[in-house]
């Protein structure tokens, strides 16, 4: 175990560095980062501006040399400063790039984390339940809304709950984390963020509902036509025990290992859904950010991003072998 | 060349057995056809896939679409980028309500009155089904050539993505060893590189080169192939590993088949039904994707309609609340494509499953 732990963990950084060499040649491909936009516009406005002090702040962020070269030795000092914990700073602002993210993460992790925990306790009885009663009723209907569920964009869906209860009905606000014209504290002021931020979890939710009930009901159907089912059933159980207690934590084992694929969306933010609904969250800071060129904000944001991803990768392989003690790890 | 002799050799003896069957059957007056109903494999699915309602649905839905965008202009009055040109003008209103101190309430009515030289931003009428948009173009033909091109990247990508990743996953899975690790650490790579934020920097860089116009959408569909390739080779690496195992690609082995045949004659075809499956699937989030660049206004070069570049006026507020016209309906489509091809896809892999009750 300890040694397949170590191997995956070496080949995960070299999958990183990989990753961090192809991020960063894109990155610096683009064509403007925020320092020249600001240059060449107070050259517009007629101002006077210096092409050495341009280059020697450029120089100072590693980015002033376009050429292969140049962009090697940038993506190797960013690489010995990541390593050395700095994660670089942001060109728009001037603060640290981990501090940015960090911040920023907050109400993405509280959305994420409500409509994660909402998306279980609706999807996994409900897809029990269907799986259950295959082809019944209730199992034809879940099924068709769940499809639809999952077929539904996340900007449409969002738009159409803006329209609808936001500004035909009014009930709900919108945009943005609180209401800006009223100056609240302490809990009320938490009331009024809560308020803001139904709408982006009822999207949330309702939008990935669909595929973990397909797959609890797609596991719970295996498990019904399992062996030990069948012996539960013959020693003569209430379809009550077999369901709840036989049933229900066999399910449960490869669920487990969908949760650890989770770990980006939990931590990354959702760029379309803060976008549509203007939430300060770390998704729409990192869209502003990429649009306008912070190189390394970009680099830092889309690294994590990528950290977080092989990190689940990882767990889930681990999990695997935790819950379900017939899977050996092995090479 | 044995190949080729076996049949023949067959024929003979089928011969042979049809002609005592109808000795037989003269004797007993009756024809084994009608008694009994040979389905090939690609009947048994064709009909079990029918039988479930929802596919069929799917199908219609996507035939239906496909109509309409590759024919239905050609019955429009108007074109992509044809502005209706009828002078109009355009009144708007708002009406700003007071309370005075003493409480009584009061309404202003603010009435402007515009002189547009273009029919722009008209509601729905039998003219233009769906109104028009801010330049004056038709919505409802815009819809329709907007389908052709968002259903033909979503054909063309997954196809190139399903070529590269058959030939790249059923190398890495038939040779195994140093050639599968190095394939395999290459879709780990690109499974680690976030998908939006490289397609917003991928953006800049088109418009920092000049592709504007329609080559854009080309190298778009580029991109997105070369990110989504990697799942498809996952796919048919695993299938491959499992199928090398078994007997008749040691028979395969035993008559000296070359690698190529063996590959694309034995393997391939045993991991086709999961690929049509995943084929399908794709189509839909890649149609997805589309709409989604789309909406954050990258993608389609300007003027040019796809179901995404139309969603697009979602995002801006004053469209998203008082002309629902404009993005509604491509909305729909989008929903209603992705929807199709997941019923279609599931239907499929229902109909190719041989443990399925129904």
């Amino acid at each position: 175990m300890f040694k397949y732990v170590v191997k995956r963990l070496l080949l995960a950084l070299f999958i990183l560095l990989a990753v961090s060499i192809i991020l960063y040649i894109l990155i610096r491909l683009m064509p403007m980062n925020i320092i020249e936009q600001r240059y060449y516009s107070s050259l517009q406005q007629g101002q006077a501006a210096d092409p050495e002090k341009l280059q020697a702040i450029l120089d100072s962020y590693n980015l002033g040399d376009n050429s292969f070269g140049g962009i090697v030795g940038g993506w190797w000092k960013w690489l010995c400063a990541f390593f050395s914990g700095d994660f670089g700073t942001c060109l728009t602002n001037g603060r640290k790039v981990g501090d940015v993210i960090f911040e920023n993460m907050g109400v993405s992790f509280a959305i994420a984390l409500i409509s994660l925990a909402l998306e279980l306790v609706i999807a996994i009885p409900l897809g029990i339940k269907c799986a259950c009663n295959q082809y019944g009723k209730l199992d034809y209907t879940v099924t068709v809304l769940t499809m639809i569920g999952i077929s539904f964009p996340s900007f449409f869906f969002a738009s159409i709950l803006i329209k609808i209860f936001a500004v035909d009905l009014g009930w709900f606000p919108i945009g943005s984390l609180n209401t800006p014209t009223a100056n609240l504290q302490g809990f009320s002021k938490f009331l009024d963020t809560s308020w803001h931020l139904v709408l982006p979890i009822l999207v949330l939710t309702i939008l990935s509902i669909g595929s973990m009930m397909r797959y609890t009901r797609t596991n719970t159907l295996e498990v019904l036509n399992a062996d030990y089912i069948r012996t539960a059933r013959a020693k003569g159980l209430s379809e009550r025990k077999v369901v709840y207690k036989h049933v229900f934590r066999n399910t449960l084992i490869p669920l487990v290992t969908t949760l650890a694929g989770i770990l980006p969306s939990l931590f990354g933010g959702s760029m379309i859904v803060e976008q549509v609904f203007a939430i300060q969250g770390i998704g729409s800071v990192a869209y502003t950010m990429t649009m306008n060129g912070d190189v390394p904000f970009i680099m830092g944001y889309d690294m994590f991003i990528a950290v977080l991803t092989i990190i689940g990768i990882l767990l889930t392989d681990i999990m695997y072998a935790v819950v379900d003690p017939r899977v050996k790890l092995g090479k | 060349m044995e190949e080729n002799k076996t049949p023949v050799e067959n024929t003979e003896e089928l011969k042979a057995e049809t002609s005592d069957e109808t000795k037989f059957n003269e004797l007993h007056g009756e024809v084994l056809g009608e008694r009994v109903k040979v389905l090939s494999p690609a009947r048994t699915v064709a009909k079990r896939f029918f039988r479930s309602k929802l596919s069929v649905v799917g199908l219609v839905v996507i035939v239906a679409l496909f109509l309409l965008s590759f024919f239905g202009p050609l019955f429009s009055p108007w074109g992509e980028q044809q502005a209706d040109e009828t002078p109009t003008t355009i009144v708007n209103y708002s009406q700003t309500k007071f309370v005075d101190e003493n409480g009584n309430q009061s309404s202003c009515w603010d009435i402007s009155v515009t002189e547009s030289p273009l029919n722009k931003e008209a509601e729905l009428s039998a003219e233009h089904w769906l109104g028009t948009d801010e330049n004056g173009w038709d919505i409802f033909t815009r819809l329709m050539y907007g389908g052709r091109i968002s259903l033909t990247i979503g054909f063309v990508v997954i196809i190139l993505e399903t070529l590269l990743g058959v030939v790249l996953g059923g190398l890495a899975g038939y040779f195994g060893g140093k050639v599968d690790n190095l394939i395999m650490r290459i879709t780990d790579i690109l499974y680690c590189i976030p998908t939006l934020p490289i397609m917003l920097i991928f953006y800049s860089v088109f418009d920092a080169n000049g592709i504007l116009t329609i080559e854009r959408l080309y190298y778009m569909m580029g991109i997105l192939t070369l990110i989504g390739w990697a799942g498809t080779a996952r796919l048919v690496r695993g299938q491959i590993l499992s199928l090398r195992e078994q007997e008749f690609m040691l028979a395969a082995k035993c008559s000296g088949l070359s690698v190529k045949r063996k590959i694309f004659k034995h393997l391939i075809p045993n991991v086709l039904p999961q690929l049509i499956v995943s084929m399908t699937l794709g189509l839909g989030s890649i149609i997805l994707t589309e709409a989604t660049l789309g909406f954050l206004g990258i993608g389609a070069p300007i003027g040019t309609a796809t179901w995404g570049s139309m969603i697009n006026a979602a995002a801006n507020s004053t469209r998203l609340s008082f002309y629902p016209n404009f993005w509604i309906p491509p909305g729909i489509c989008i929903t209603l494509a992705i929807l199709a091809f997941n019923f279609i896809g599931d239907g499929l892999r229902d109909a190719f499953d041989p443990k399925m009750k129904r």
